[in-house]
């Protein structure tokens, strides 16, 4: 028999990842559009009225499955995590309705307007839409980390005799200290992705000589924001992102380093594979030293391993520390990729070099990965605790709904995710295949 | 604060089946009044740049209602447990079929995509007349606060007959928009369907309301203790009549009144069940009420002045864009 707590983070796992697909986008490319259309509102340029013209249309489909796709997990809350919902809404709560107050409505309303309002509105208008497209959409970004944020580091609350907590702080709950360089960190990373379709859909068009034009502005817009951002992603965010982790969440840290026995200049592993059983790291290529320097600035510091913890407080090792060392690997990677890039553009090779624009084409998925792969060791990483430190995911679940009911709605939800996934990979491939438009009326 | 609360949750949510109401009530009719990829492009263009921020209002309560009364959205979201799976999903058909429809130019896509958006428009607008019915019944709430709804539980001679209050009502609403929104034959039809669904709406209030009283002694034991609150249900009242009145002409009336029909007996709802939020059918001390199913009061402060805020700029702005996308509707190449 399946246990009630593993299928409820067996369905969020899946619903919130599908569902994060799309936002990754929306908070990337709505920043690109702003930028585009207050160029056309400065130069008069028409490219950058299509290319935003362009842009807007894939936008638009993907905020609509963002949209669908969120309205599941926000239910989830209560009907999955009942307990959780009971225990601590008054507190993580006060995050949760902003989002809808104040950032979808700034997203949703604006996004009709810049969608339809061409030509209805004053041009200044049309353009203030895209720019609060963009901001909605950033800011709906902070609620939902700040949110997360007080999952990993409950703050600004007390606890009375009975056990229950209440909100002691609302403004010590939307400025938790977990949040700011998390929210820079992901959004970073959202921005990155853009860059990446950006140029991923760039260099497919040179490579079949269509859309020149369009394609050299896509191309090189990509490398040189990709190259800037693919840097920050590293330094500062990820690398204070992981402060958050060192001061907040040493087990978690322990973990996404394969780090077993604590050590007194720990190394950093590169490469391994972590034997939870026997804890040891199997075949290891180690950088002597180095993770004492990374989490506390200093070559012999001590860092704890895992073996300083109750086996019972332990994350699942192997998926955390994978899924650690995919988003590192791969942001590695992205910062290879668009040096290259950089490099070419310097020798004004950028747009003839088709090995590049094959690598730049077949890139596109990867940030996704890497993106994904990040949540989850921030989420798996926090186990077994749901609220760290407070409660445990097994006493958050519903414990009125049966294992079955949700297994049943896992595969209901598989399935409508799997049509919503094919129709979208065909609508945003018509798009493309249509390319952008050249001025019409 | 409690009390504020209860009325802002209740509020919202009236806010919201008024606003949804109309884009729910079109799409349950719309295979039915819009004939042909013409008036079908019509009657979406008439809801395609509001519906998404009319929905907001439900997931806005949604968060609401996770900070103010965290231990109703925990009981009521896990006991409905399967039939809000089945609503999210339809939700889903349903804002799918509103954009996609349009997206690829074949006459099969765009029919498949009318049935889905028509099917998930009738289908949540019954199963919230239902939920709400569930609610004002009351449910086998235990001791701890949870109960288990199966569909045999929660599909009752009683909620049914909310469920197709709910769906006339939104049908009217959604048809009284459309005779605001369009002209020419469509209008017309509108017009036909406008006063046909009139006579099911005042046939269902009557029942449900007698259906109510009948329920229990207590049920309308809050009007008589707040005489005032009587302008709720008078408010219904009128609107029905206005709603006779404007049957044949008074497109924009006829709106305002189905509007009125709508606030009129959400409120006399809201007033029938206050104080309890979710009530128990095996004993009234496991009532989940304003009081006890609340956050700490500094929660309740803290919250409600920064959605406040926001909520002033929402109302803002939606009449903006309300205001931009009102008249007539006009084809144009860009849309739905
Ligand atoms: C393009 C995507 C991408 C790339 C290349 C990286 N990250 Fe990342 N990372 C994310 C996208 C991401 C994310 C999806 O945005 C996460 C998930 C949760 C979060 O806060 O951000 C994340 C989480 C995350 C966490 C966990 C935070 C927590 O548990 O709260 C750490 C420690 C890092 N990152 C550090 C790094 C470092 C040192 C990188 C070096 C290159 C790096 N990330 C590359
Ligand atoms: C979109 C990015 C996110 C992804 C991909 C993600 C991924 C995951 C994964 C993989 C799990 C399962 C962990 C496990 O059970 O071992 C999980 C659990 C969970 N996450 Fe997230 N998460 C994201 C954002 C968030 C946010 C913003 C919140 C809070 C608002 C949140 C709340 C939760 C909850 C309540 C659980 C279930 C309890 C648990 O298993 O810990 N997640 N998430
Ligand atoms: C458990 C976690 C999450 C919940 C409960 C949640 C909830 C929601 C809901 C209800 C919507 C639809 C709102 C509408 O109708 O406009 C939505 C869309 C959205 N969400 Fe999430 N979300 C989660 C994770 C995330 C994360 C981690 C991010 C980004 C950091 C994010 C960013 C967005 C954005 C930008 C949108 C707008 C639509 C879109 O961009 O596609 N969400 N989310």
């Amino acid at each position: 028999m399946i246990e009630a707590v593993f299928a409820d983070r067996i369905q969020f796992a899946f619903t919130v990842m599908f569902h994060y697909l799309f936002p990754i986008l929306t908070m990337g490319l709505g920043f690109f559009i702003a930028v585009l259309s207050t160029m056309h509102l400065a130069t008069g340029d028409q490219r950058y009225a299509s290319a935003a013209r362009f842009w807007a249309r894939i936008f638009a489909i993907n905020f609509a499955l963002g949209v669908v796709t969120g309205i599941p997990l926000e239910f989830e809350f209560g009907t999955n995590w009942s307990r959780f919902s009971a225990f601590g809404g008054g507190v993580f709560g006060q995050t949760l309705p902003l989002e809808g107050v104040y950032a979808f409505f700034l997203e949703s309303g604006f996004l009709g307007l810049f969608l339809f309002g061409e030509g209805r509105v004053p041009r200044v208008v049309h353009w203030l839409a895209g720019i609060g497209v963009s901001l909605g959409s950033l800011l709906s970004g902070y609620f939902i980390v700040a949110t997360d944020a007080w999952m990993q580091h409950p703050v600004g609350y007390i606890a009375d005799s009975a056990g229950r907590i209440h909100l002691k702080s609302f403004w010590a709950v939307l400025l938790n200290p977990y949040a700011g360089w998390q929210y820079a960190h992901t959004i970073n990373g959202a921005l990155l992705t853009a860059a990446f379709v950006i140029g991923g859909v760039g260099a497919f068009y040179l490579l079949l000589n269509r859309h020149q034009e369009f394609a050299r502005l896509s191309v090189q817009t990509a490398v040189v924001a990709g190259l800037i951002l693919s840097l920050t992603q590293l330094f500062p965010t990820g690398d204070m992102d992981s402060h958050n982790v060192v001061q907040y969440q040493p087990t978690k840290l322990a973990t996404m380093e394969g780090l077993f026995e604590t050590a007194k200049g720990a190394p950093l592993a590169i490469i391994g594979m972590p034997d939870a059983q026997h804890g040891r790291l199997l075949d290891p290529v180690l950088v002597p030293d180095f993770l004492s320097f990374l989490a506390y600035g200093d070559f012999h510091a001590t860092v704890s391993g895992l073996n300083t913890y109750p086996q019972n407080l332990w994350p699942p090792v192997e998926l955390t520390y994978y899924a650690y060392h995919i988003m590192v690997g791969l942001g590695t990677i992205f910062i290879a990729i668009m040096l290259l890039g950089m490099f070419l553009l310097w020798r004004r090779r950028l747009f003839q070099s088709r090995w590049y624009l094959w690598i730049l084409m077949l890139a596109l998925p990867f940030p996704y990965i890497a993106n994904e792969a990040g949540w989850v060791v921030a989420e798996v990483g926090r186990q077994p605790w749901l609220i760290y430190g407070l409660l445990k995911t097994a006493q958050g679940t519903s414990a009125n709904v049966a294992v079955g009911e949700t297994v049943f709605t896992t595969l209901g939800f598989a399935g409508v995710y799997l049509m919503l996934g094919l129709l979208f990979l065909l609508l945003v491939g018509r798009v493309i295949h249509q390319g952008p438009q050249e001025e019409t009326v | 604060m409690n009390i504020v609360w209860f009325w802002t949750l209740a509020v919202m949510l009236t806010a919201y089946a008024v606003l949804d109401g109309y884009d729910l009530g079109a799409g349950a009719l719309h295979l039915c009044l819009a004939r042909g990829n013409e008036e079908r492009r019509i009657v979406l263009n008439a809801i395609g740049p509001v519906w998404n921020g009319n929905e907001v209002w439900l997931i806005a309560a949604g968060g609401m209602m996770v900070v103010s009364f965290p231990k109703v959205y925990a009981s009521g979201f896990s006991g409905f447990y399967l039939a809000l799976m089945v609503v999210l999903w339809l939700l889903i058909l349903r804002g799918v079929s509103i954009e996609f429809r349009g997206q690829i130019d074949h006459d099969l896509w765009r029919a498949f995509w009318d049935a889905g958006f028509c099917v998930g428009s009738l289908l949540i607008a019954l199963l919230l007349g239902v939920a709400l019915g569930n609610v004002l019944r009351g449910l086998p709430i235990t001791a701890n606060g949870y109960f288990q709804g199966t569909f045999a539980l929660l599909l009752n001679p009683y909620s049914i007959l909310t469920g197709l209050l709910s769906l006339a009502i939104l049908a009217w609403h959604g048809c009284n928009y459309l005779r605001v929104k369009t002209d020419g034959a469509l209008l017309q039809k509108a017009q036909r369907w406008s006063a046909r669904l009139w006579w099911a709406v005042v046939v269902l209030v009557v029942a449900s309301t007698a259906a109510t009283l009948l329920l229990g002694p207590g049920m309308g034991q809050n009007f008589r203790l707040y005489p005032l609150s009587l302008v709720f249900p008078l408010l219904t009242l009128i609107g029905l009549m206005g709603g006779f009145l404007c049957r044949r002409n008074h497109d924009r009336g006829a709106f305002r009144s189905s509007t009125a029909v709508i606030i009129g007996l959400l409120t006399s709802a809201a007033m029938t069940a206050f104080p309890n939020l979710l009530a128990s059918t095996l004993d009234p001390s496991y009532n989940l009420t304003v009081y006890n199913a609340s956050s700490s009061p500094h929660a309740l402060l803290a919250s409600f002045i920064a959605n406040i805020v926001g909520m002033i700029g929402v109302i803002v702005y939606s009449t903006y864009v309300h205001r931009t996308f009102a008249g007539k509707v006009q084809l144009r190449d860009h849309g739905y």
